[in-house]
């Protein structure tokens, strides 16, 4: 884990993480979030005592080997369906606003 | 017509078998329940009084055919976060405002396909995220239970609130539910219901809102351990569709029920004692071992040493999960859609407008711990910690110990809007504390009412078994439920 100060987050920190969320966060909700997830992130801190030498990370809760399938088409030919949903859409296309210049 | 609705799903599947009652006239006196109750409990997000009616009379012509199914007729509650085709499906969020599959989940549709009838879609906790069901766009659940003398309002614990409410309050036979950290277990707990959380991949998990992948795990609420077992019979299954499910026969868990438990080792760890418990737990704990010990079971003295880590650990995992599972909410293909200057604008104004406090908490704590320079110290760590935290347990069951009991919560219901924990975020997570182990080791967990507090609330006890050992679970907790009695809320709604 990292040393004393890594367990903080400040402005900065925030504003970065909310931006890599893609959330929008007005000045207040920054300053109260830096509040909440030190909270957080200082009752997370205590992980750093235990002794993980030679552990190996979780990657699977149930050991199990993936079940695989042959890489047929099995689905589709649905575009009504999958666009019912949408708040935006023209001939069965997602209609969004500019994406690149 | 009061009668209908307090039958156990058990009760009701022999009265309709025998033609003394019919589903159209059960499901009727369901949805008459629903009516009167629910603006006072808030237990349903979304009725769906003509399907469930259209359903049922399905049902009453299949009973007459001679070809019922396991639960034919028998009305339930479905969970938000299940989706189910043409209804409401939102995971009690804003940001899927509006959002009506066009498929249904792996597990509704094996109730469906067994006869079962839907009353409609249960409050929750938004996206699951929460011990309170406080953080539901919808509103809080009210817990049918009260403190004796008390008009207080309390929750009924979450995420599941509203599973636990409708059950214990009977606007449901019984509830499907899922959980994560404990949102099976301590609403069950805090209602005087019996709840379980089966070994993860047990159930599928197709069609079923994410949260936390490697976590998630669907399971009934239902009044007592049989109908929980009828319940989990129906839901199990293994699912081409998602690769997590097990290829494992699915038992009749309720011919479990009455079974003996002489000779089963039970451990008792000791790590489940922690500061600051109240005496009345620790007493009922102590109960539970009498109740078991007279049933012939023998009592070990454990140790699960990574106890306490497990929810530090479990506070990043999630987190880290829920960011990437919940990206997808950006306003493209469904839900809300709030316009921006351009995409970007869009994805930030829409998420920051759809999403909840608690939850953005736990998105920018999953993105932060998941982020360049932080992965390996956070979420690494976490990920090590939990196979120590597994590593535990199975050292414990190859050591002969069958089953494992603790106490569920480390309190009984508490009020709406409590002021510390709407201060504190921690506090609030605290009440996973003795529920989130299991979610972690991916074993099965079940909660059964086993008394009441000074206060006249609901407690429960826990057990914890081996995986895929869900009868195990049941026998026992049959064991505890027969000696313990039934609890139902007094009504003031």
């Amino acid at each position: 884990m990292p040393g004393a100060n890594a367990m903080s987050v400040d402005l900065a920190t925030v504003k970065r993480v909310a931006r890599l969320a893609r959330i929008a966060v007005s000045d207040d909700e920054v300053e109260r979030m830096v509040g909440e997830l030190n909270g957080i992130l200082g009752f997370v801190e205590q992980l750093g005592e235990v002794d993980v030498t030679g552990v190996e990370p979780m990657t699977s809760v149930t050991p199990m080997v993936m079940r695989k399938r042959t890489d047929d088409v099995t689905d589709g030919s649905k575009a009504d369906d999958i666009v019912a949903n949408a708040p935006a859409t023209d001939r069965n296309f997602f209609l969004v606003p500019k994406v690149v210049e | 017509m009061t009668e209908l609705t307090s039958l156990t799903i058990a009760e009701a599947r022999d009265k309709l078998k025998a033609k003394d009652i019919r589903a159209v006239e059960l499901t009727q006196a369901y949805v008459d329940a629903i009516q009167a109750a629910n603006e006072a409990i808030n237990a349903y997000v979304a009725v769906t009084p003509d399907k469930a009616l259209e359903m049922a009379k399905a049902s009453d012509e299949r009973l007459a055919g001679g070809k019922a199914g396991a639960l034919e007729g028998i009305p339930l509650g479905i969970k938000d976060l299940f989706g189910t085709r043409d209804v409401h499906t939102q995971a009690c969020s804003h940001i899927l405002d509006g959002f009506q599959p066009k498929y249904e989940s792996t597990v509704t549709q094996n109730l469906w396909n067994d006869g079962a009838v839907m009353l409609g879609k249960l409050n929750m906790d938004e996206f699951a995220m929460g011990s309170s069901n406080e953080t539901s766009y919808y509103g809080p659940v009210i817990n049918p239970w009260r403190a004796e003398g008390s008009n207080q309002q309390l929750v009924p614990g979450g995420s599941s609130g509203g599973s636990a409410a409708a059950v214990a309050a009977h606007l449901c036979a019984g509830a499907t539910a899922t959980d994560t950290g404990g949102s099976i277990r301590q609403p069950a707990a805090f209602t005087g219901t019996v709840g379980i959380k089966p070994t993860y991949g047990r159930c599928s998990r197709w069609g079923v809102v994410a949260f936390a992948s490697s976590l998630d795990q669907a399971g009934p609420i239902a009044r007592d351990v049989r109908d929980a077992a009828i319940l989990l019979k129906s839901m199990a299954s293994v699912d081409a569709k998602d690769t997590t499910s097990v290829d494992l026969p699915v038992p009749d868990y309720e011919s479990s029920l009455g079974q003996s438990v002489k000779g089963m080792k039970i451990g008792i760890p000791k790590e489940y004692r922690v500061e600051g418990m109240p005496e009345e737990i620790e007493k009922l704990w102590q109960q539970g071992v009498a109740w078991l010990k007279d049933a012939g079971a023998e009592i070990v003295d454990i140790t699960l040493p990574h106890t306490k880590y497990a929810l530090p650990a479990y506070y990043i995992v999630a987190p880290a999960e829920a960011s990437s599972n919940l990206a997808r909410y950006d306003g493209v293909r469904y839900g809300l859609r709030v316009d921006g200057k351009d995409i970007v604008d869009m994805y930030e104004k829409t998420r920051a407008a759809g999403f909840g406090k608690e939850v953005k908490r736990r998105i920018m704590i999953g993105t932060y711990v998941l982020s360049a320079g932080y992965y390996d110290a956070y979420y690494l760590q976490a990920q090590k910690v939990r196979t120590l935290i597994k590593r535990d347990f199975e050292q414990v069951f190859d050591a002969g110990v069958d089953a494992i009991l603790t106490p569920a919560t480390p309190s009984s219901a508490f009020g709406v809007a409590d002021e510390d924990l709407a201060a504190d975020p921690v506090k609030m997570y605290l009440n996973d504390i003795f529920t989130v182990t299991v979610n972690m080791a991916g074993l099965p967990g079940i909660a059964v009412p086993a008394g009441l507090d000074h206060k006249g609330l609901p407690l429960g006890l826990q057990l914890i078994g081996k995986p895929f050992e869900e009868e195990t679970l049941f026998k026992t907790a049959h064991v505890i439920e027969q000696a313990a009695g039934r609890f139902t809320p007094k009504k003031w709604w």
